[in-house]
């Protein structure tokens, strides 16, 4: 085999890299159409779905309130405290809720749910593809489409935004006992802020994000465990691929959905 | 004539380049035990995924009772595996169903049966392959012979008129290699199905097969009955017969 030099070697590795993340992003487009195909098509079944609800959502509400709580706390102190320099450390609450309910709030419960939940996830349908039980569904003739990937994917999309908006909720909370207790912001005074300047939009808009958020990290969590290979070495790469790749989705997808809802918020 | 319950014409199959079968023709007639042996890596469980359909060739033709399942999608392949059960090699029982929900499975995906008609279904089932009592335990709860036993009762659940066996006797001890062995024949004669079985274990595969095919190369080698294979002057089963008897 001839040697490839410097520049035609790079070009070679750089151009396999692309054409296998085509292929996968090819993939991850496949799997998509068929998820939702699969759940707009009868029958439905809801137990499956309410047990991955149960899952990803309920057994996600302690880790996502405490983060949420101690993010309120911190963010209220380094407000507070930048705020008060300029004589108007009243507005606190505000700056806190908008903080939370259009940022903090969607992105952090993403992160720790995509943490937590995505690799969940790959590892369930990774192990479950190495000890055969995905050819097995399929050889007893079933749509393991529609018995594995599609109740993920729609609850992460469903819980997704109710855990938002208990961390929205704790996150102000935590906010207004550090305001209190630190910055003799009295409570009404911040509550009233708040009631006062925060819109309906910027909750929509925090909210809406994190429906998008579900659907990337439920399906990256599905098609990793799908895609594993190599027995139980396979299924530790997966995991930590869904990790890192639903939190970089997450973060660059933020950005394009926060000029979205802008967007959106100027039009209507 | 008896009737073809499988024919394989021609099958070719690669993976990353390594080219597994190379124009394999077989043969299997309704109603007949057929082994097909061979060492690790001759493509044998390749040969039992590419029948049920969860493989395609890059080549060839799968006949399953005349129809060639090759072209069909996903959704029509659902219709051709309710006529075959598998026993995968780790039995492959769902880890978060117990031992009835995992042969219910079948039923309730395939059938309108009511709770009541599943749960006998299921006991008879369970019976068939001496494990009754065992309902409620979870695929964990259960040894390695056992766990076959259970895959093999999912996989006859609907009374399929082919059954694959990969594997079935690898990992178990005398004891359970002769019970699975006589299930394999017993369910043969109870149910009269067409019986494929992929193994290495020469001494099972002699004494439970109507015939026995030999896979080397990525074709079959020899095919005949266990005594005609015996007897068979082919360098590839001379070589298999002398590694493993």
């Amino acid at each position: 085999m001839k040697a490839t030099g410097f520049p035609q070697g790079l070009f070679l590795v750089l151009g396999g890299r692309a054409t296998e993340l085509l292929g996968q992003l090819g993939d991850v487009a496949l799997l998509t159409g068929r998820t939702f195909y699969y759940a707009l098509k009868p029958p439905y079944e809801l137990r499956p779905l309410l047990q991955q609800m149960d899952h990803i959502g309920v057994k996600s509400l302690s880790i996502c309130g405490i983060a949420a709580v101690f993010t309120g706390l911190v963010l209220a102190l380094q407000t507070s405290y930048g705020l008060a320099r300029f004589g108007a450390k009243a507005y606190v609450g505000i700056v806190v809720s908008l903080s939370m309910v259009r940022e903090l709030g969607p992105v952090l419960t993403a992160l720790l749910v995509g943490g937590r939940v995505g690799s969940g996830i790959t590892a369930e349908i990774g192990a479950m593809k190495v000890t055969e039980q995905i050819d097995a569904m399929r050889a007893l003739g079933a749509n393991y489409i529609k018995k594995l990937v599609v109740p993920r994917v729609l609850s992460t999309m469903l819980v997704l935004p109710l855990l938002t908006v208990l961390a929205d909720v704790l996150g102000i909370m935590g906010g207004m006992i550090i305001s209190q207790y630190e910055f003799h912001v009295e409570s009404h005074l911040y509550m009233n802020t708040i009631w006062r300047n925060l819109r309906l939009a910027d909750l929509l808009s925090g909210l809406g994000k994190t429906v998008v958020f579900g659907f990337l990290i439920g399906i990256v969590g599905c098609y990793n465990g799908l895609e594993v290979s190599g027995g139980t070495e396979g299924i530790g790469r997966a995991t930590t691929a869904t990790v890192v790749t639903s939190a970089i989705l997450v973060l660059i997808s933020d950005f394009f959905l926060t000029k979205f809802f802008w967007w959106l918020e100027i039009l209507v | 004539m008896t009737a073809r319950a499988i024919e394989l014409c021609r099958l070719y199959k690669a993976f990353n380049g390594n080219q597994v079968l190379q124009g394999l023709d077989l043969a299997i007639e309704a109603g007949e035990i057929l082994t097909i042996l061979g060492g690790s890596g001759t493509g044998k469980s390749v040969l039992l995924k590419l029948i049920i359909g969860l493989l395609k060739p890059d080549a060839g033709q799968v006949l399953v009772e005349g129809e060639d399942i090759v072209p069909l999608q996903e959704e029509e392949l659902l219709k051709v595996r309710r006529k075959v059960g598998m026993l995968f090699q780790g039995a492959a029982l769902f880890d978060s169903l117990s031992v009835k929900e995992n042969v219910a499975f079948p039923l309730r995906e395939h059938t309108r049966m009511t709770e009541a008609e599943i749960r006998d279904r299921v006991a008879e089932v369970l019976a068939l392959v001496g494990m009754s009592g065992v309902e409620e335990k979870l695929p964990s709860e259960l040894s390695g012979g056992m766990r076959k036993r259970v895959g093999l009762a999912r996989a006859v659940a609907l009374t399929p008129r082919i059954v694959l066996y990969d594997e079935p006797t690898t990992g178990l001890d005398p004891r359970n290699v002769d019970k699975i062995n006589e299930l394999i024949t017993d369910l043969r004669a109870k149910l009269h199905v067409t019986s494929v079985v992929v193994t290495h274990d020469i001494q099972s595969a002699l004494r439970i097969s109507d015939r026995v095919a030999l896979i080397s190369e990525g074709r079959i080698a020899e095919t005949g009955t266990p005594a005609e294979i015996t007897q068979a002057e082919h360098s590839a089963v001379q070589e298999f017969l002398a590694g493993h008897l």
